[in-house]
């Protein structure tokens, strides 16, 4: 933009030019947008999307609200309730099992404590397994081994916490600070004594947080592996779904809700106490 | 400290202890161990019924093996549907975050405003996105819009959230300065709080499509489209060494999405 | 030509019943640098900040008289709030810059209140602005600096940016919160003897919010000494003594 230039202006000699990115930045932002655009396209034009769907949805889901409308509370004591309880005893047991068998994968995986290489391989694996796979895959897996029930949920979500739980407590552990353990090793200490007086008051605040953390995500988790049968209120919402009961479906949702913002809650304060 | 030049500790036998006995913790073990009983015999997990399902295991893991990927293009066809999912969900989901992550941060945003956005992102946040792609499945019908739309929901569950904490932890110093040379409140926005907050955005976005790619390999099993229903249908048919298969390519399609979005945070530093 | 800011019956309660400042009244002519004095939160900063409505004043006139007519800054509310705001530049005592945006944007922050919003998005500012924001770079030592990032500059550099932005602005009047209490002592020499040049060269009245009351006397035309939320002194530096001093912080052990 330099046509004005030729007209003897006093600023010319500051008319510098103030160009925002380097061409490098430049050419990195274009690659970043075009790629986001060229994966949005492709998703858009192969996805299967039927417009008469897409076009009376607003229609379909206000239709839907209104049948929820009003929530059949009296459906609440006589299904919902001990549904409800049983959820909260699958996510807490699966807690604390997936943690039984955490402790000790989390202790191989931490080189500062096992000094195998191998083994922290071994164990490494063995949390992203427990990762890479959901719970409701889990809970699959479990209904095909156990059956239909309670038992499948709780182990299901058992698995699944092993890999969450076992990483960030592994990494809890490398993170310690070595002085006391050494201290403790130099006054002559059992293995034993050493992680109970050394290693568990260094990482009790972490373990806990992560306990809380992961109650509160299997709590909601839990709250859906009745869809697969493994127990819980899923599978009351199943069933009422299926018979399309949809003000029976509104409260077994507006309990789903109060339960998972409850917890949540809980854990906050418990959390807020603790650390 | 007790030093000789103080008068003598009064009552010397009131036991002076080392280690103080933490009642109350003690009392919340004892009550734990007592729960995790009841709660196992409500749930009617015995010991019998456990050795009965490790049988089953291992016959369950013997039909699993090898894993059979003669339908290779069944699996291939379901993967990419959950990866279109997963985009649309992401792309959209955090359009829709942006603002609502803006309005729902408590320094920026009047309380009446803030106040109700927060309340509706927790409640998409509440809702597992498997539930909400039921619902959405009824109310859209079955396929992989219904997963788009539930994981629409999930994302600004989770990445309105991180935005609006993002932007409340932003210095008020500039947004300040700003202020005071009299741009407007989507100037003031655009010059002294996205700069403040972009960087911290892509990594929550990186992280969604993750956590999106993840989901939407499950929300087919109630129907809303991509490898989940292949899943589902397979354990229905027993096709176990089918099921691993599919398992095997899922974790395979996650773990490398993990490391290419690692690769592209570690880049971006 | 009249005086630049007038105030009247200033008050300003942060708690109902406490006020910070009591009916404070303050008139600023077109005179270079007002600086003012006083123990820390005897409410100096809140005065300032009333004036550009960074924190609203519980009760009182702020009239500012300039090119585009006079006004009463404590009523105005919305857009006529932010062409206010645009006729008074700010100085920080912590620069307040945006430490991810490039010197140039920092600088040219100060054309928000002006350009519109599509401009300022992408960039696109009015070619003279871009020409008058390199001319202030010049003016304040920084001209290699512009497309470098805010916080890559050290601190005296950065209250340099922060002076040409509020420069850029234009405006018809200059606060400076503490400009100087961030940087050291030879940096804040100069950095006040830059402040006194431009406003003198650009004929922009300044206050200036001081600490150091050895550089209140150098720099300023008019010192104005504040304690407990109220003006006890107010004349020319030579006339500032020391019995005016303990007046104002109390005690006399330290003079």
């Amino acid at each position: 933009m330099s046509a004005t230039t030729t007209t003897g202006d006093t600023l010319a000699p500051l008319r510098r030019e103030w160009i925002r990115h380097t061409p490098a930045e430049r050419l990195t932002r274009w690659v970043m947008t075009l790629t986001i655009v060229a994966a949005t396209v492709w998703a858009v034009r192969t996805i299967d999307i039927i417009p008469e769907f897409l076009i009376d949805a607003p229609e379909q889901m206000a239709d839907l609200l209104l049948r929820m409308w009003p929530p059949d509370l009296a459906y609440y004591p006589t299904t919902v309730h001990g549904a409800l309880i049983e959820t909260l005893h699958i996510a807490t047991l699966g807690t604390v099992f997936g943690f039984l068998m955490a402790i000790p994968l989390a202790l191989l995986a931490a080189r500062n404590i096992c000094r195998i290489p191998a083994l922290n391989a071994l164990a490494q694996v063995g949390l992203v397994a427990s990762r890479s796979v959901n719970s409701l895959v889990w809970a699959l897996i479990f209904v095909a081994v156990f059956g239909p029930g309670a038992a499948a949920g709780v182990f299901a979500i058992a698995f699944r916490s092993i890999g969450f739980v076992g990483k960030l407590l592994a990494e809890a552990l490398e993170e310690m600070n070595p002085g006391p353990r050494e201290a403790l090793r130099a006054a002559g200490a059992p293995w034993g004594a050493e992680m109970l007086k050394a290693v568990w008051p260094q990482i009790r605040p972490a373990f806990w947080g992560v306990a809380l953390f992961r109650w509160d995500i299997n709590v909601r988790e839990s709250a859906v592996l009745g869809l697969v049968g493994a127990g819980g209120i899923g599978v009351v919402l199943e069933d009422a779904i299926n018979f399309f009961q949809w003000d029976q479906v509104a409260t077994i949702l507006l309990a789903i809700l109060a339960v998972v913002l409850v917890a949540e809650i809980v854990v906050t304060r418990v959390r807020a106490r603790l650390l | 400290m007790s030093d000789s030049a103080l008068p003598a500790p009064q009552a010397e036998a009131s036991a002076r202890r080392a280690f103080a006995p933490d009642w109350g913790m003690r009392i919340l073990g004892i009550l734990l161990i007592a729960y995790l009983f009841y709660a196992a015999s409500q749930l009617d997990l015995g010991l019998g019924r456990f050795i009965t399902g490790l049988g089953e295991g291992g016959r369950f893991l013997a039909r699993m093996v090898p894993p059979n990927f003669e339908r290779w293009e069944l699996l291939l066809e379901g993967l990419l549907e959950s990866i279109q999912i997963a985009v649309l969900a992401t792309v959209v989901g955090i359009i829709l975050s942006l603002p609502l992550g803006l309005l729902a941060a408590r320094n920026l945003a009047p309380w009446w405003v803030s106040g109700p956005v927060r309340a509706f992102i927790a409640v998409c946040r509440s809702l597992h996105y498997v539930i909400v792609a039921i619902i959405f499945v009824k109310a859209i019908g079955f396929g992989a819009m219904a997963g788009v739309a539930a994981l629409v929901v999930a994302s600004i569950g989770f990445a309105a959230k991180l935005f609006a904490e993002a932007v409340e932890e932003i210095s008020m110093k500039p947004v300040e300065a700003v202020r005071a040379t009299g741009a407007s409140a989507m100037a003031v926005l655009i010059y002294a709080v996205l700069p403040q907050v972009a960087s911290r955005f892509v990594g929550f976005s990186l992280y969604q499509l993750d956590s999106n790619l993840r989901n939407s390999t499950l929300v087919g099993i109630v129907g809303a489209g991509g490898i989940g229903g292949t899943l589902f249908a397979a354990f229905k048919r027993f096709d176990y060494d089918f099921v691993s298969a599919i398992l095997l390519a899922i974790i395979a399609l996650i773990l490398l999405a993990e490391v290419i979005s690692g690769r592209i945070r570690a880049a971006m530093r | 030509m009249s005086a630049a800011l007038d105030i009247r019956g200033l008050t300003k309660e942060y708690v109902a019943g406490k006020p910070v400042l009591r009916n404070l009244d303050l008139s600023i002519g077109a005179e270079g640098i007002t600086a003012i004095i006083g123990p820390s939160g005897t409410g100096k900063s809140t005065l300032l900040r009333c004036i550009n409505r960074l924190v609203e004043p519980t009760k009182g006139e702020i009239r500012l008289t300039g090119a585009e007519g006079s006004i009463d800054v404590a009523k105005l509310r919305g857009r006529a709030l932010r062409l206010a705001r645009r006729r008074i530049g700010m100085v920080f005592q912590e620069y307040n810059l945006v430490e991810r945006l490039s010197v140039m944007e920092n600088v040219l922050c100060g054309r928000l209140g002006y350009v519109p919003l599509w401009r300022a998005w992408l960039r696109k500012y009015p070619e003279q602005d871009i020409a008058r924001a390199f001319q202030l770079l010049d003016a304040v030592g920084l001209p290699e600096h512009a497309t470098r990032r805010a916080d890559a500059l050290s601190g005296g550099q950065r209250q340099r940016v922060g002076i040409a932005r509020a420069l850029m602005q234009r405006p018809d009047l200059l606060l400076a919160d503490e400009p100087t209490s961030s940087l050291d002592p030879r940096t804040s020499v100069e950095v006040l003897e830059m402040l006194t040049n431009l406003a003198g060269a650009e004929g922009v009245p300044v206050i200036i919010n001081i600490h150091n009351v050895a550089l209140a006397k150098r720099y300023a035309k008019r010192i104005v000494g504040m304690s407990g939320g109220a003006i006890v002194f107010d004349g020319k530096p030579e006339d500032l003594e020391d019995s005016h001093l303990s007046q104002i912080y109390g005690g006399e052990d330290w003079l």
